[in-house]
């Protein structure tokens, strides 16, 4: 008798052995991938760093260490909604009540904490359980209800703008007091511990580097060339460096009064979830899964994929992470009223993880496009506010900017097909 | 000759709402050989597959596999008995490689995290075994390969779970003169390595290439089932269009002469 478990092992068959590839293949697979229409993050990539050579010229202080420190608080929440948004475009959703969900959460952790009198963690768990609900619900009505992602999340965004509104009893503004929740947006580590988590990092990242290519090689396994491996930890570990000393100096006005540095608390916050999302995308068959449902949901559905779970999850995720921005928002703001998550919250996280390198079209996306698509568009906001243009004049070139990253996304979409 | 067939299809019928699809269809596929199933357009040739695989139940008849009479109700109980289908339009990922495609839905993992080695070497020995020479990478995506890659691809998908039976559904429809080659080539070795594979095609230059035997279906009936030594094109083409040929056929067609 035919057992699954028979049928789980392979026939053994001999083994074929592929050369190593040197760095310069490494090279030559990376540029043909480019030219078959995956620019992945290179635009973002590019993006910044031209960015921040015409602000840094035109605007000498968009390069001082306050303004720095400033740029990563400032586009800590939107980065943080725009990693769940990933998940959902993985997918080639959308969820335009990611802003407004996570106005929601805020509000559900502003009223608990000071007309509850809740302490940070009971609220701030709340308000992550307030984001899955929300994404529970808005998984269901698309993937078993089947409407489309446009129109619920459309939906949510209008009725989510009046919960905050009911929530907050027509429009008043809650302060928050809570040391803890303040500290998220606007602490900053000891200098000392800034620089022993950057060790940690590095280090953490270079062994799982190291060991995964010796793994590889050990089975016989193409593996990356050690001066591959090097130039990835390099590019972690020196624009780092970098970051974390520039963050140490001394930014307060006036050093007598009050003394400001380190390393705000929202970039290991940011960077933690950078790590988990990556792994979860990266290294475990839900995540695979999630791909494969935005690459083609009837081979995931024949592969005995069950892909309406797959939705609803990644609208769970989305939802909660929204939650996550929604702190970071109240912390930033000192509190919560009807428009955080509001106004242009919401686009400029869809910008993030578009401008990053996620496509629109799913299946392709990684979390960390969301960090610098963010950074991206916080570069934007910053710089422009710094040579003094005004709001109308940011958002229109923010909204540019993202009509540009998803022209570049369907120009390579459509070289992808074409071929 | 091996007494017993893989798969063996006797008398069976199938209905959508008041159409008869399958009369009394009579079917044999043997191991180490390939059977071509032949027959016009509406003939029944991808309703009889759906059954083989489990998406449509037959509604009577008996299904034997390596003589036991089964049950097929799903596509997860084909697959249990060693029955894998490559359909027409293939069902890859594009976003994914060659060998998340090979394993999508069956992982290896070790804990929580997939164990990617494992399921690279296993993918690259399949390949190695159905001597695939075309594929440079296993870890090239599915976007980046031809016509004939991606075939070559959906069928080691199908040989890498052990399986008995293998049915592919016009693998060569879309390709070209030396992808067709290539992919027909393969068809071959899977046999010669001891599969029982069904063979679907329009293409009779392909199917007097690489089978051994030949099924014609002729309007939801079984018309003949022979070897393909044993007759010529122009009498398949009889009986995919007419049903019978000669003394080909079955003896109740009324008023079929040559």
């Amino acid at each position: 008798m035919t057992t699954a478990t028979d049928r789980d092992r392979p026939q053994p068959r001999p083994a074929r052995r592929p050369p190593a590839p040197g760095l310069r293949d490494t090279a030559h697979g990376y540029v043909r991938r480019l030219r078959g229409g995956e620019l992945g993050a290179l635009p973002a990539v590019l993006g910044l760093v031209v960015l921040c050579v015409v602000f840094a010229v035109l605007r000498p202080v968009f390069l001082s260490h306050l303004n720095f420190a400033n740029l990563l608080t400032q586009g800590a929440g939107s980065i943080a909604i725009a990693m769940g948004l990933v998940f959902v475009l993985l997918l080639g959703e959308i969820d335009l009540s990611a802003g407004f969900a996570s106005g929601v959460c805020a509000a559900v952790l502003a009223v608990l904490l000071t007309d509850q009198g809740w302490p940070w963690y009971g609220a701030v768990l709340a308000a992550v359980v307030t984001g899955m609900v929300i994404g529970l619900v808005l998984g269901v009505l698309v993937a078993r209800v089947g409407i489309p992602s446009f129109v619920v999340t459309l939906a949510a965004f209008l009725a989510f703008q009046g919960i905050v509104l009911m929530l907050l009893k027509e429009g008043t503004n809650i302060s928050i007091h809570d040391p803890v929740i303040l500290a998220v947006a606007n602490g900053n580590l000891s200098p000392a511990l800034g620089w022993v988590l950057l060790a940690v990092g590095t280090a953490g990242y270079a062994l799982v580097q190291v060991r995964q290519a010796a793994h590889r090689r050990r089975r016989g396994l193409t593996a990356a060339p050690p001066t591959l491996i090097a130039v990835r930890i390099g590019a972690l570990a020196v624009p780092g460096t970098v970051a974390v000393y520039l963050l140490n100096e001394e930014r307060s006005r006036n050093v007598l009064v009050d003394s400001l540095r380190g390393v705000p608390l929202v970039v290991p916050l940011i960077a933690a979830l950078v790590v988990l999302g990556t792994f979860v995308l990266r290294r475990t068959a839900y995540g695979l899964h999630l791909y494969a449902v935005g690459g083609n949901p009837e081979a995931a559905r024949r592969a005995g994929i069950n892909v309406p779970a797959i939705r609803i999850s990644a609208f769970v995720i989305c939802s909660s992470l929204a939650a996550v921005g929604g702190v970071i928002a109240a912390s930033r703001g000192n509190s919560v009223d009807p428009n955080t998550g509001g106004s242009n919250v919401l686009l400029l996280a869809v910008g993030a993880a578009v401008i990053g390198g996620t496509s629109l079209f799913g299946g392709r996306g990684r979390v960390v496009d969301a960090v610098l698509g963010g950074m991206v568009v916080a570069v934007i906001q910053n710089g422009m506010g710094l040579m003094g243009y005004s709001s109308g004049v940011k958002y229109a070139v923010t909204g540019s900017v993202l009509l540009i990253a998803a022209g570049v996304d369907a120009a390579s979409r459509h070289r992808a097909v074409r071929r | 000759m091996t007494a017993t067939p893989t798969l063996e299809l006797r008398g069976v019928d199938k209905s959508f709402g008041p159409v008869q699809v399958l009369h009394d269809v009579g079917f044999r596929a043997h191991a180490g050989e390939v059977t071509a199933l032949v027959g016009d357009n509406g003939a029944g040739k991808s309703t009889l597959v759906k059954c083989i695989g489990g998406i449509h139940p037959f509604d009577s008849g008996d299904y034997l596999f390596e003589g036991r009479p089964v049950q097929v109700h799903s596509p997860r109980e084909a697959a249990a008995l060693g029955v894998e289908i490559v359909y027409q339009d293939l069902a890859l990922c594009d976003n994914l490689d060659i060998v998340q495609n090979m394993f999508l839905g069956r992982e290896r993992r070790s804990g929580l995290i997939l164990d990617e080695a494992t399921m690279e070497e296993m993918a690259a020995e399949t390949l190695a075994g159905l001597s695939v020479r075309t594929v440079t990478s296993v870890r090239q995506r599915v976007s980046s390969l031809s016509g004939g890659q991606r075939q070559t691809v959906a069928i080691a998908k199908a040989v890498l779970w052990n399986s008995k039976l293998v049915v592919l559904d016009e693998p060569t429809a879309a390709l070209g003169v030396a992808q067709t080659a290539q992919v027909l080539e393969l068809v071959r070795r899977l046999a010669d390595n001891g599969l029982t594979v069904v063979l679907i095609s329009h293409n009779l230059n392909d199917v007097f290439a690489v089978s051994d035997r030949i099924a014609v279906l002729h309007l939801g009936r079984t018309a003949a089932q022979v070897r393909t030594g044993d007759v010529t094109h122009a009498q398949v083409v009889e009986l995919i269009t007419a049903g019978r040929s000669g003394d080909l056929g079955p003896a109740t067609t009324n008023g079929a002469t040559t």
